[in-house]
């Protein structure tokens, strides 16, 4: 990595249209800045059930009535980041409040003794998350070639994922070596974020997005940002979104089904995450050349086969391992490459608001959809649930792949 | 180039300043451990079997330094006097004489839990892997019957359905222990089949009835269950784990009444007149109460006073009289063992 940045020391990466094999330095960089702040969240969202139950003492129910709120207001907040960063036209130090508020919630976790308390801290996290995630895109893509951001952007999503995966075994390593050392994981996480923080402040070129010298003012943002094009995708990304059954969902599922998931409960998202992290710049390049549009209805097929996979009632651990496949491929196939199509969609200085507004489409979605399958689940049973949710998917995806038809070639 | 040169120099001191500060930090939380307090040795400590002879309390020890997670006895007429270590380590513990249910967190890339039963030497003499974070533990009685509760789902809560606690109950001795979400849960007559069923908190009356919690819908009920019929019999609407008095009369639970989410008030049920007494203790209790005698309830409360994470066993009388006290300090998990010639 130090390499790549003595060699172009100037900054700009590649020129605009130049083919190249080559990923812009910003875009590794900035998949460097999640991976370490992505290592730092997960350590502590790994042990934190485990320390709240078995140290604080506050019970599962409690903790995740908060967290359910929380993830909304991380979805509004996104909104603000994105458009802040459009506005004054430096998304990186957007970003970089976000990445810090993260940072210097570590050290207060250990403080927080209670339930309020670690409420608050869990909050300042989200939020952070929340406001970074638009500007930070808005980045990768400014500083990707338009014919390869898919590959961009599934560079750092790999990055991203690969950080998801290092966090709880440095975490449960850490614990094993000095038991009960809740404290250390919070310490290490900390230093880890701010090693992260330091690569994006000192490294990430501070480049200004858009065109002209005036700030654009918010309304103008955010006219740019409803375009029809993009409100044909988020519309898509919304119908689409309302019918993606939370993973946490297909988990439970699969371990109501037989005693193989359940044992390794813990383990599954893992699984999902490897196949995650091993497609997701394959499928990114494959999303370049075939269209990303198309990549993302592609994607959700993969979800419905998961669907079906974790609906039928022969259990084992193939099926298992066929489910989290898919959930890793739809993943792949979906993350990144909205924010590449989206990225396309908007002028320049609306770049973050509109990478925001597909991802706060999305985010709502699933929550209304999650609200929607846990009531279907109690009233009519886990199979029927997820064959309803399976039909209704199977109608939606031509659906979608009208509404995005034609909707990359009308540059 | 320069500027170039100075960045690099600035982020080697910020890693540099990073990994001193984390290497200071934990050689200080190695080196912590108070001067006075020598590691407890693995073995049985020898204060163990004086202990054990008479009326005791078994119970999940929570002071800092080494024996942090040991279980651990006193003496029921001294308990926050000096405590004798065990050589097990459990989240969750339930003793009678000569039997333990122990259960405990395996941590690694994925945490796994097993339920570990301990003979009269502390020591495992079966154990096998439960799915979930241990929640609840009951031995019955006599040590024939063992009732676990782990949590096999229970991050987010965020959308109905999305928690699932699995309550075993098997034979001490060893065989296959039964799901007890299995059994017909029957409330007002009616047969209750809806999917998001979910039991825990069994309390034993004998080798074939117990008290349980069961939930549907976000309603809470008392059931009385039976072993051979396989049936779940509501009794009463929220009561959480329940916890039978030793004279078999009243039931000791958590109460959610009309107080915020995730809130309970300890209360006792007069099991023939179905009178309720919420006892004094004010503050919520999510915990799975137990008995030091027919007249006093012991349950466990984190403490939050203080910078540790620690907990302390308290004691309230059961008839709504009285104020809480702290029975053992930096505890978990109390089992009262009782002198067989009664009392």
């Amino acid at each position: 990595m130090y390499v790549s940045v003595r060699d172009r020391p100037a900054g700009p990466d590649e020129a605009p249209g130049r083919r190249s094999r080559r990923v812009a330095t910003t875009v590794v960089l900035l998949g460097v800045v999640s991976l370490l702040t992505d290592v730092s969240s997960e350590m502590v969202s790994a042990v934190l059930p485990l320390y709240l139950t078995a140290e604080i003492g506050i019970g599962l129910l409690a903790y995740g009535f908060v967290d359910g709120v929380y993830q909304g207001v991380s979805a509004f907040v996104r909104i603000l980041g994105g458009v802040a960063g459009d506005r004054g036209r430096r998304p990186k130090w957007v970003a970089a409040l976000g990445y810090g508020i993260s940072a210097v919630s570590r050290p207060l976790m250990l403080a927080a003794n209670g339930m309020a308390a670690v409420t608050a801290v869990v909050t300042a996290d989200r939020l952070g998350k929340g406001l970074r995630t638009a500007p930070r895109d808005a980045l990768i893509a400014d500083a990707s070639p338009p014919g390869a951001l898919g590959r961009s952007f599934g560079v750092h999503r790999a990055l991203d994922t690969l950080g998801a995966a290092i966090g709880p075994i440095a975490a449960f390593a850490l614990l094993a070596a000095l038991p009960r050392a809740y404290d250390a994981v919070f310490v290490v996480s900390f230093a880890v974020a701010l090693v992260g923080l330091a690569v994006l402040v000192l490294f990430v070129p501070d480049r200004r997005v858009g065109a002209g010298t005036a700030r654009p003012a918010v309304r103008e943002v955010l006219r740019a940002a409803a375009g029809p094009r993009l409100r044909r995708t988020l519309l898509a990304a919304g119908l689409l979104g309302v019918l993606t059954v939370g993973d946490g969902f297909l988990y439970l599922s699969l371990q109501h089904r037989d005693d193989f998931a359940a044992m390794l409960f813990p383990l599954l998202y893992v699984g999902t995450n490897v196949a995650y992290l091993a497609l997701a710049v394959p499928l990114g390049r494959l999303a370049d050349r075939i269209g990303r549009a198309r990549m993302l209805v592609a994607g959700h097929v993969a979800l419905l086969l998961a669907y079906l996979c974790a609906t039928g009632s022969a259990g084992g651990p193939v099926w298992t391992v066929l489910t989290l496949v898919l959930l890793g491929t739809f993943y792949a196939a979906s993350d990144g490459v909205l924010a590449a199509l989206v990225s396309r969609l908007v002028p320049a200085h609306a770049k973050g608001t509109g990478i925001a507004a597909a991802q706060t489409v999305v985010v709502l979605a699933r929550f209304a959809s999650s609200v929607a399958f846990g009531a279907l689940w109690v009233a009519a049973g886990r199979q029927p649930a997820l064959l309803g949710f399976a039909v209704a998917l199977a109608l939606a995806i031509p659906a979608a792949g009208w509404l995005l038809r034609r909707v990359e070639e009308e540059r | 180039m320069s500027g170039l040169r100075l960045r690099v120099g600035v982020f080697a001191g910020v890693v540099l300043l990073a990994v001193a500060g984390v290497v200071v930090y934990l050689r200080q939380a190695v080196t912590a451990d108070p001067d006075g307090h020598t590691p407890a040795a693995a073995s049985v400590d020898t204060g163990v079997a004086p202990v054990v002879a008479g009326a005791h309390v078994v119970f999940r020890s929570t002071a800092p330094g080494d024996g942090y997670g040991r279980v651990a006895v006193v003496p029921v007429d001294a308990p926050s006097g000096p405590r004798a270590f065990t050589p097990a380590s459990c989240e969750r513990v339930h003793a009678v004489r000569g039997t333990a249910v122990c259960l405990v967190a395996l941590r690694g890339l994925a945490t796994t839990y097993r339920v570990k039963i301990l003979g009269p030497q502390w020591t495992p003499v079966s154990e096998r892997a439960v799915p979930g974070l241990p929640s609840r533990a009951r031995l019955s009685s006599d040590g024939a019957l063992t009732a676990t509760t782990t949590f096999v789902y229970g991050d987010s809560y965020a959308s109905p359905g999305q928690f699932s606690t699995r309550t075993l109950i098997g034979p001490t001795g060893g065989g296959d222990p039964v799901d007890v979400e299995q059994f017909t849960l029957r409330v007002d007559g009616r047969t209750v089949t809806a999917v998001d069923r979910n039991v825990w908190g069994v309390t034993f009356a004998d080798d074939d009835r117990f008290y349980a919690t069961a939930a549907s819908g976000g309603r809470t009920w008392l059931v009385e269950g039976s072993r051979s019929g396989r049936t779940l019999t509501a009794l009463r609407e929220d009561v959480e784990c329940p916890s039978l008095s030793p004279d078999g009369t009243r039931i000791a639970f958590k109460k959610h009444g009309d107080l915020p989410a995730g809130k309970w008030r300890l209360t006792v049920l007069d099991l023939a007149s179905g009178r309720e007494t919420p006892l004094a203790e004010t503050r919520s209790v999510d915990d799975q109460a137990e008995w030091l005698d027919n007249d006093t309830v012991l349950y466990g409360l984190p403490r939050d006073t203080d910078g540790s994470a620690s907990s302390d066993v308290w004691a309230v009388p059961a008839d709504g009289t009285g104020a809480p006290r702290v029975l053992i300090p930096d505890a978990w998990s109390p089992a009262v063992i009782r002198d067989t010639s009664g009392g």
